[in-house]
């Protein structure tokens, strides 16, 4: 099974086992993590599940498409280089991601 | 805080949000959340879309896991469809005979779909599409068929009709209205979708109502008549014409419903002790500033209303304020509106960056109301924010596209 690890605003890390296929975002609405809202449910229209992922896992996801790049742009929380919308996240069997969930979504 | 016992009747996108905020906020005594589908809460949106293209299993739909139940204490209770509720001695009944008490009651039955009082619409590849049963028979339908006829122009039908064209049917939509999306959306947006769907091959028939659907005999739909005589061949027809809000029990309940349970901003409904929350109820527009009435049936008010009405729940109320927002893809094309706007609402439309890009205004006066955008999710982003934020925006600057909507909302001098 995938394994996410969220690193919250405050510092605590929340670790959830993830099913193959399964997005960053879905895995953490699913299991209650907080902080990722992901309103639009992962069609690319709401940008309410920003995170920074770990510049470890830098070229395992795809790239950036042209909406992503737009949406980060003007995301509730600054974009930063590792910035993705997690809901473009998704996870193989066995992998495993660190994540940081930033202040605000909206 | 003890809280006392707290059923949810109906487990959709609305009850799964309920249970999840009213034990955020503290909620500590038992909850059940009693769906009549044998399914857990799952989305609906890409029943129309991702589910149909068959992209996304119906595992996959699943709002929460097994295990955010369990962990919460939350009892969910499926296939269990309630028939009967008595709110003054706190007991609700089951078709199964299964019973239950309780000290609060939420409401978040949903909507049914409308159907059509035309004869034939009861043929054998009649469809609606509300739940994963619906989209299961349609998608396994689709895959059989040369020729689809989509009966309603709103959102569900596009999307339908997008999916099902890009598959290769042959994909027509019959439209009443004289644009389609006519409730939702003005008719420069309209115009911008319908021209686009014509150019994915779908034919688009506005002002169009069918009267009859033929068969071929055994039962089976092979044509739908129109009232100018037109005839159209139909393997299969989708009827999209919208949904009726489900507040039967309500109703028998002795709840005032007038199309929808009646709740105030606080999601209160006449006892002023039941709350009812997402398409089954009629609320106060959350829009803040406005006092008109309505019934939303979306993602973002199902999920908004019920953290508003958890709120209520734990006794630190609330009211539902927001400015309601939609999206709906149809095929290429990702459509979001932010706001509501209403029939005399102007609209400046402002070319996009990018080809395929279409951004309408709409203004009520010099006030920035509402808007309509067509593959701009960024754009879409912005111009949410400053509504929510009453942030104002002329139409000089709307229509200005030397700079970014970004940079003119931002770029204000303090
Ligand atoms: C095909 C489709 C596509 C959509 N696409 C979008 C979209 O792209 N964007 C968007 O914002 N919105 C979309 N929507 C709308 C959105 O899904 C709804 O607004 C939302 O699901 C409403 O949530 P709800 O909880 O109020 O109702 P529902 O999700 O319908 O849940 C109500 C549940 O209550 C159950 N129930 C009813 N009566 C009883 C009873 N007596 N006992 C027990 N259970 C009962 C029902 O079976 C149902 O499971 C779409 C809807 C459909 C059908
Ligand atoms: S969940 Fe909406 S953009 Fe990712």
């Amino acid at each position: 099974m995938p394994k996410v690890f969220y690193t919250l605003p405050d510092g605590t890390e929340r670790v959830v086992a993830a099913e193959p296929g399964d997005s960053v975002m879905r895995t953490a609405i699913r299991n209650g993590v907080t902080g990722i809202l992901g309103q639009c449910g992962g069609e690319l229209s709401c940008a309410t599940c920003h995170v920074f992922v770990d510049e470890r896992h830098a070229g395992e996801f795809p790239p950036v498409s042209e909406d992503e790049d737009d949406m980060l742009d003007v995301a509730a929380t600054d974009r930063e280089d590792t910035s993705r919308l997690s809901c473009r996240l998704v996870l193989a069997a066995g992998q495993e991601v660190h994540v940081t969930v930033p202040e605000a979504q909206l | 805080m003890s809280t006392g016992r707290l059923l949810v009747v109906g487990a959709g996108q609305a009850g799964a949000q309920l249970v999840s905020s009213a034990r955020e906020l503290g909620w500590d005594g038992p909850i059940s959340l009693v769906g009549g589908e044998p399914h857990a809460p799952y989305g609906r949106p890409p029943l129309s879309k991702a589910f149909l293209r068959g992209q996304a299993a119906a595992g996959s739909l699943a709002l929460r896991s097994a295990a955010f139940y369990r962990e919460r204490e939350v009892d969910l209770v499926l296939g269990e469809r309630i028939v009967l509720l008595d709110p003054p001695s706190g007991t609700a009944v089951a078709a199964s005979g299964r019973r239950w008490r309780f000290d609060r009651l939420v409401l978040a039955t949903g909507a049914r779909p409308r159907r059509l009082a035309v004869e034939g619409a009861d043929l054998d590849g009649v469809l609606v599409l509300r739940d994963l049963a619906d989209a299961e028979a349609l998608a396994r339908r689709l895959g059989a068929v040369t020729d689809l006829v989509v009966v309603g122009g709103g959102f569900v039908g596009l999307e339908v009709a997008a999916t099902a064209a890009a598959a290769g049917v042959r994909v027509t939509v019959v439209e009443a209205a004289p644009s389609l999306m006519n409730r939702v959306v003005g008719a420069e947006t309209a115009g911008f979708v319908e021209a686009a769907h014509r150019e994915a091959g779908i034919r688009v028939l506005t002002g169009a109502r069918p009267v009859r659907f033929r068969g071929d005999g055994h039962g089976a739909v092979t044509a739908v008549e129109l009232a100018d005589g037109t005839d159209l061949a139909a393997g299969l027809v989708l009827v999209g014409v919208g949904a009726r809000p489900r507040d039967a029990l309500a109703r028998a309940a002795g709840l005032r419903c007038d199309g929808g349970v009646v709740v105030d901003a606080y999601s209160l409904a006449s006892d002023g002790r039941t709350l009812a929350i997402g398409d089954c109820a009629d609320l106060p527009d959350p829009t803040p500033g406005s006092d008109r009435r309505l019934r939303l049936e979306s993602v973002d008010n199902a999920v908004e209303q019920a953290k508003a009405a958890a709120t209520t729940l734990v006794g630190d109320p609330r009211p539902y304020r927001g400015v309601p927002w939609f999206w709906s893809d149809q095929g290429a094309l990702k459509i979001q509106i932010a706001g509501l706007a209403l029939a005399g609402d102007e609209a400046v439309v402002r070319p996009g960056a990018r080809p395929g890009q279409h951004i309408a205004l709409r203004y009520r006066g010099e006030r920035l109301v509402a808007a309509e955008f067509v593959n701009a999710p960024a754009d879409f982003l912005v111009v949410r924010k400053a509504l929510a934020q009453g942030a104002p925006l002329s139409r000089e600057a709307a229509a200005d596209t030397s700079m970014p909507l970004k940079r003119h909302l931002a770029g204000r001098p303090a």
